[in-house]
This record gives C-alpha cells, sequence and structure tokens, in this order.
C-alpha cells in the first residue's frame, strides 16, 4: 500500500459542501466530506440511495461546483481554476465512465473511443487509429467500426472503458459501472478495469451498489447522509456493515 | 449525431422556406414585370407624356391633340409620335361583345406596333379598316365559337371580320405581344382609325412618344417638356416605375405575395427550428457527455453551426432546384410569369440564413447552459 504523503495522493477533499437549490427548496447534498484517494488505488464509494455519491464524484470530476471546503484534484484546487481552465483540465486528466455507457449513436465503437483524443487537439484519423489499438488490446478488434447500438452491454461498457483510458487520464470515476449488467458481466467488466486501467500513478473512483464486485476495491469509503462515515480497507468490513443494515432495516 | 427522421424534417422546412421564399417573389416580380412590358417593349421611345392624372400604363386619361405638336416643337425633341391606347368593345362574328385593349400607332411611322409578328406584317395596317391581333386573343376571347358544343374554338385568322365599336374591322395580321397584366384581347390598328373606333370623347391623345435628340440629356428635355406642357413627363424607367408602384400602392397584389412569403418563412422557421431543437433535446446527454469529457464551449458551438449550415445549405440548393423545376413547367404553359433576378436570390438566401441561424441560436442556448454533471444522472 502507498504511502500517504501529499505527493501520492490523487484527490484530497476537506469538508467539502454542497447544497442544491431548486427555487424555495434547498438540499444539503454534502455535509462536509473528507476524502483521499491515492494514486494507485480503486477506491470504491458506497453507501445507500440519496447520500450524495453521485454529487461526490462530480465534484471530484470537476463537473460540478461545490460552495465549501476545499478540493484538490492532482494538485489542482479545482475552485481557483476558470471554466475554461477546467474544461482544459478534465479533457487531460479525467476519464468517466458511465452506468447508460452513453456512447454517441451516430459514432463508430473507434470513433466513440477517438473523442477524448480529439477533444485534446489531435488529429482525426490518428486518433481513431489509436483507439481501433486499444480496442484491440481490450479483444474488440472485429467491432471497432460497429455502431454502438449493435454492440452488447458489455461491449458497450468496454467500449466506454477505452473511452475513458484513451487519453491515459490519471483520475477515472465510475458512476454505477455494472448496474446494467448481469453479474457475470460485471465482473469482468471490474477485471478489465483492474487489470489495464490501474497503473502507478492512476487511481480509479467507482460508485456502486454492487456488491458482488465489492472484492475489487482497494479500500471502500462508506458514506450517509452527505458525510463519509467509514473508509475500510476490505470489502468484508463493508459487508458487515451492509448486512448490519439490512439486519436492523436501517437503510 | 444523426437521426435520419429529423434531418428530413429540418431540410424539408428549410427547403420549403426556401422554395416559397424564391417562388413566391418570382411570381411576384414576373407579374410586375409585365405589368409594364407594354412600356418596355415600345423601347424606341426615349420619353413618355400622358396626362398628368394618369398613374399607370393601363391608366387612360386624353389629351388636347394639340399637345402633340406642342411636345415635339420642344428644343431637343427629335420626334413626337401620338398614341391611342383604350378599352374598347368589340363584337364577334357569334354576336357576342369582348372588350379589347385597343392600340392606335401613328399612321406614318407605326412607333409603338407590334414587335412580332406571327403572320401578316405591321405594315398592312395601311389596307382599309386593318387591325392586327394579338395571338392570344386571336385563339381565345375572340375566337369563333366552337362547331359544336364542348369542342375546340376556332382561332380567328388573318381575312376575318370583326366589328369595333359598330365599325368594320379585318384582321390583316397576327402578333406575339408580352402576356400583359390585363389579359384582355390587343387590337392594334392606326392611331387615326382607332380614333374612329373609339366612342365619342373630348380628347384622344393617351400618350406622345418622344424620341430624344441624338446628344441631348434626356432628363433635361424630359424637364423642358414638362414646363412647356404642363403634362405628366416620365423616362421610359421612370413611367415602368410609375405603372409597377401603382399595382404596389393600390392593389392587394403585394399584400398577398408578402402574406405568402411571411407564411411561407414562418412555416418554415417554426418546422426547421423546431425539428432541430428538438434533435438538440434528444441528443442533450451527448453534448453532456461531450462537455464532461472537457469539450469548450466555443468547439460546441462550431459543430452546431455547422450541423445548421450543412443542412442550411442543403435545405436552400433542394429550395432552388425546386423553384426553377417548378417555374420551368409552369413557365412553359405561359399562364405565370418568373423572374428571378439576383437579388431575388439574395433575399431567399438571407431568408434561410436566417432561419439556419435561429435554430441553430435556440440549440446553442440551451447547450450551452447544459450543466455537465447531467451526464450521471439516469
Ligand atoms: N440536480 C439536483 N438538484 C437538486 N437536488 C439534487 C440534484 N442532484 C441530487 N440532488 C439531491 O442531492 C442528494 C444527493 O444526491 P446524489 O445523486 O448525489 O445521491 P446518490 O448517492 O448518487 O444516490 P443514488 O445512489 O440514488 O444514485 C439527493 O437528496 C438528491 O435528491
Ligand atoms: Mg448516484
Amino acid at each position: 500500500m502507498a504511502k500517504i504523503t501529499p505527493q501520492n495522493h490523487t484527490v484530497l477533499c476537506k469538508d467539502v459542501k454542497k447544497t442544491y437549490t431548486i427555487g424555495e427548496n434547498r438540499v444539503l447534498a454534502l455535509r462536509g466530506i473528507d476524502l483521499e484517494v491515492r494514486s494507485g488505488e480503486l477506491l470504491m464509494l458506497v453507501g445507500p440511495s440519496g447520500c450524495g455519491k453521485t454529487t461526490l464524484i462530480s465534484i471530484i470530476a470537476g463537473i460540478l461546483n461545490y460552495d465549501g471546503g476545499s478540493c484538490t484534484v492532482l494538485d489542482n484546487s479545482l475552485e481557483i481554476l476558470s471554466e475554461v481552465e477546467k474544461n482544459r483540465f478534465r479533457a487531460k486528466n479525467i476519464g468517466f465512465v458511465f452506468q447508460a455507457f452513453n456512447l454517441i449513436p451516430s459514432l463508430t465503437a473507434a470513433e466513440n473511443v477517438a473523442v477524448p483524443l480529439i477533444i485534446n487537439g489531435m488529429e482525426r484519423l490518428l486518433a481513431i487509429d489509436q483507439a481501433k489499438e486499444l480496442l484491440k488490446e481490450m479483444g474488440l478488434e472485429d467491432k471497432v467500426d460497429s455502431d454502438p447500438k449493435n454492440l452488447s452491454g458489455g461491449q458497450q461498457q468496454r467500449v466506454a472503458i477505452a473511452r475513458a483510458l484513451i487519453h491515459s487520464p490519471r483520475l477515472i470515476v465510475c458512476d454505477e459501472p455494472t448496474s446494467a449488467l448481469d453479474g457475470e458481466t460485471g465482473h469482468k467488466i471490474l477485471e478489465l478495469m483492474k487489470k489495464i486501467a490501474l497503473k502507478e500513478d492512476r487511481a480509479l473512483i467507482v460508485v456502486t451498489h454492487d456488491i458482488r464486485i465489492f472484492p475489487f476495491a482497494d479500500r471502500i469509503a462508506m458514506m450517509e447522509d452527505g458525510k463519509v462515515t467509514r473508509v475500510v480497507n476490505s470489502y468484508k468490513d463493508a459487508l458487515k456493515n451492509e448486512e448490519e443494515k439490512i439486519i436492523t432495516g436501517n437503510k | 449525431m444523426g437521426d435520419r427522421g429529423k434531418f428530413l424534417g429540418i431540410l424539408l422546412g428549410l427547403s420549403f422556406a426556401s422554395i416559397i421564399m424564391t417562388q413566391q417573389p418570382g411570381i411576384f416580380v414576373g407579374i410586375m414585370t409585365r405589368a409594364f412590358s407594354f412600356i418596355s417593349d415600345i423601347g424606341i421611345a426615349d420619353i413618355w407624356v400622358a396626362d398628368p392624372m394618369v398613374k399607370y400604363i393601363d391608366d387612360s386619361k386624353g389629351m388636347p391633340s394639340t399637345m402633340l405638336y406642342r411636345v415635339a416643337s420642344v428644343p431637343g425633341v427629335d420626334w413626337a409620335k401620338p398614341l391611342y391606347k383604350g378599352n374598347i368593345q368589340a363584337r364577334m362574328l357569334d354576336g357576342n361583345f369582348q372588350t379589347c385593349n385597343v392600340i392606335g400607332i401613328d399612321d406614318a411611322t407605326m412607333v409603338g406596333g407590334p414587335l412580332r409578328m406571327v403572320e401578316g406584317n405591321v405594315a398592312d395596317l395601311r389596307q382599309d379598316n386593318a387591325i392586327i391581333i394579338n395571338k392570344e386573343g386571336a385563339d381565345d376571347k375572340l375566337a369563333h365559337s366552337p362547331r359544336y358544343p364542348g369542342g375546340p374554338k376556332i382561332p380567328l385568322k388573318i381575312g376575318d371580320v370583326i366589328e369595333v365599336n359598330d365599325n368594320r374591322a379585318k384582321v390583316v395580321g397576327i402578333a406575339k405581344t408580352t402576356r400583359t397584366f390585363m389579359s384582355m384581347p390587343v387590337i392594334f390598328t392606326t392611331y387615326n382609325r382607332a380614333l374612329t373606333f373609339a366612342p365619342p370623347q373630348r380628347d384622344f391623345l393617351s400618350f406622345v412618344l418622344v424620341k430624344v435628340k441624338k446628344g441631348e440629356d434626356i432628363q433635361k428635355v424630359k424637364q423642358k417638356i414638362k414646363n412647356v406642357t404642363k403634362m405628366g413627363v416620365y423616362t421610359r424607367g421612370e413611367f415602368e416605375d410609375l405603372t409597377v408602384n401603382y399595382y404596389l400602392k393600390y392593389t392587394a397584389i403585394p399584400i398577398n405575395f408578402g402574406f405568402a412569403v411571411l407564411l411561407g418563412f414562418l412555416v418554415g422557421a417554426i418546422i426547421a427550428a423546431q425539428t432541430f431543437y428538438s434533435f438538440t433535446l434528444e441528443n442533450l446527454k451527448y453534448f453532456g457527455v461531450l462537455k464532461a469529457m472537457g469539450t469548450q464551449n466555443s468547439t460546441l458551438l462550431k459543430m452546431i453551426l455547422l450541423q445548421a449550415g450543412t443542412v442550411g445549405a442543403l435545405g436552400y440548393g433542394l429550395g432552388l432546384g425546386g423553384t426553377f423545376l417548378f417555374s420551368l413547367y409552369v413557365g412553359q404553359e405561359g399562364m405565370l410569369a418568373f423572374r428571378f433576378p439576383w437579388q431575388l436570390l439574395v433575399f431567399s438566401f438571407c431568408g434561410v440564413l436566417f432561419i439556419t441561424l435561429l435554430s441553430a441560436l435556440i440549440s446553442i442556448r440551451k447547450v450551452i447552459t447544459l450543466e455537465a454533471a447531467i451526464v450521471f444522472k439516469g
């Protein structure tokens, strides 16, 4: 396990707060989050529905502003970046994997994977060549020119993972990456992510409800009602906690 | 990001607007051109003199016949010729009456006579009781009744005799005239014979046609004639404008066409903008994905403009193509006039461009204000 020094954490959140305001209604979604994500680890974020998991990774990924505390990602203080700088920062450093895959339907698999490279200014054909290489590595050699709608869920998610990795980002955020897939496929996806996504200088944050993939986590951060309540090193600890909840009916 | 149905919808809206905005003004300009075709056809006359109350070419108010000599004596005038233009009842062989537009041209020089003859000669007007009839009139309104009910009309031909206001008139020629605004048959005859045809009235001289001497300034001569005669004096171009302006001001024609154009524009704009917008909404999730992945707003703006520009160009092209095919088809029938001066093409291009930009703008606003954070929402 890597040591905790300023150099080898990827994300450091201190007392991060977020309130959503819709008209008169205010929802306190994050009530002071303290969280560290270390380089080289796969951190899972778990907790009951509505506890703020998606809100938190949106903030960490730089697509949502927060209103209190500080959040440092790859040594960048997110609160001081302008919108344009933040866009550039994300384009370079962040990879996204979504529950619904979100592949662009009018582009082929390879073109989808090439998008982050093109956003970073690479010439289109060159980018598509690189995308094809990566898809080949991931066992999708014969699908590079397919439309997303002609791929199975597992294949689409593999393409999406390739898209999240192609530009070698140092932080990859995944929101429920397996919940649209069957158990076996979900398992394979996590296996693949651990194998090719995780590197010494990279971190993965995976938000999930899926107990079956807990074993892939290096650490598990448990959230409840807008706070990180516990960070455990073993999925067994996490499961114990989940079971307790089920038994006590405290969901 | 493509969706064939939506794409076709946008294209349809734009083509529709493009067609309406080109074709309707095209017909309008055509009709307006016809309105003064009689003036442009007499290209030899530099200046037209008419009663000051005359507001357009088909408006006849006679001037005293002495006016001809007063105009002719103005310095700078090469020659001045009389022209009679009036509506007179003709009685056809079968006894039916038909109002005709009678043109009386200078007996000696035949200035103002028909430009293209289908049969016969303009000079044949010098024969006794001679008239020349335009082809449309001869074939239709002045034609003999069919031999049997429902059969074809029998065109009037050279040698036939009709009565013009109870005067015997013999057809000596058939002329091709530019279709006029009024679809009355046209009868050409000499000025003096036209006076015998015309019902009694105080003054017969409808117009004086003036040729300016070589080297003289037309505007200056015009002013001199005006000073001397106190009549309405116009250069050929001015008289054409006067006629068009009359129709623009005092008839519902421009309003009808303007309304059609506006309607085409609105319907096209609504279809195109609405479809384009719903297309954007449908793909909003993917715009969100692109935003999350770090695409700058300026890039998204360019993307949308490019998409809109592409369908805009296609729609305009298809619309123009459609309009020209339509005008070829209808133009052959001769029923409608089409004119497409380049200004008109610029006009409809601007219309389509405006719709395209409008469509793009609504979508751009939506995409720019979009929160990238929606990508994680189910
Ligand atoms: N855009 C928004 N506007 C208003 N309230 C919001 C918005 N997004 C989330 N919330 C609220 O903030 C709280 C946290 O939501 P969030 O989506 O982060 O939870 P979550 O842990 O991801 O839940 P789930 O497991 O169901 O995905 C919830 O109460 C939610 O209703
Ligand atoms: Mg969530």
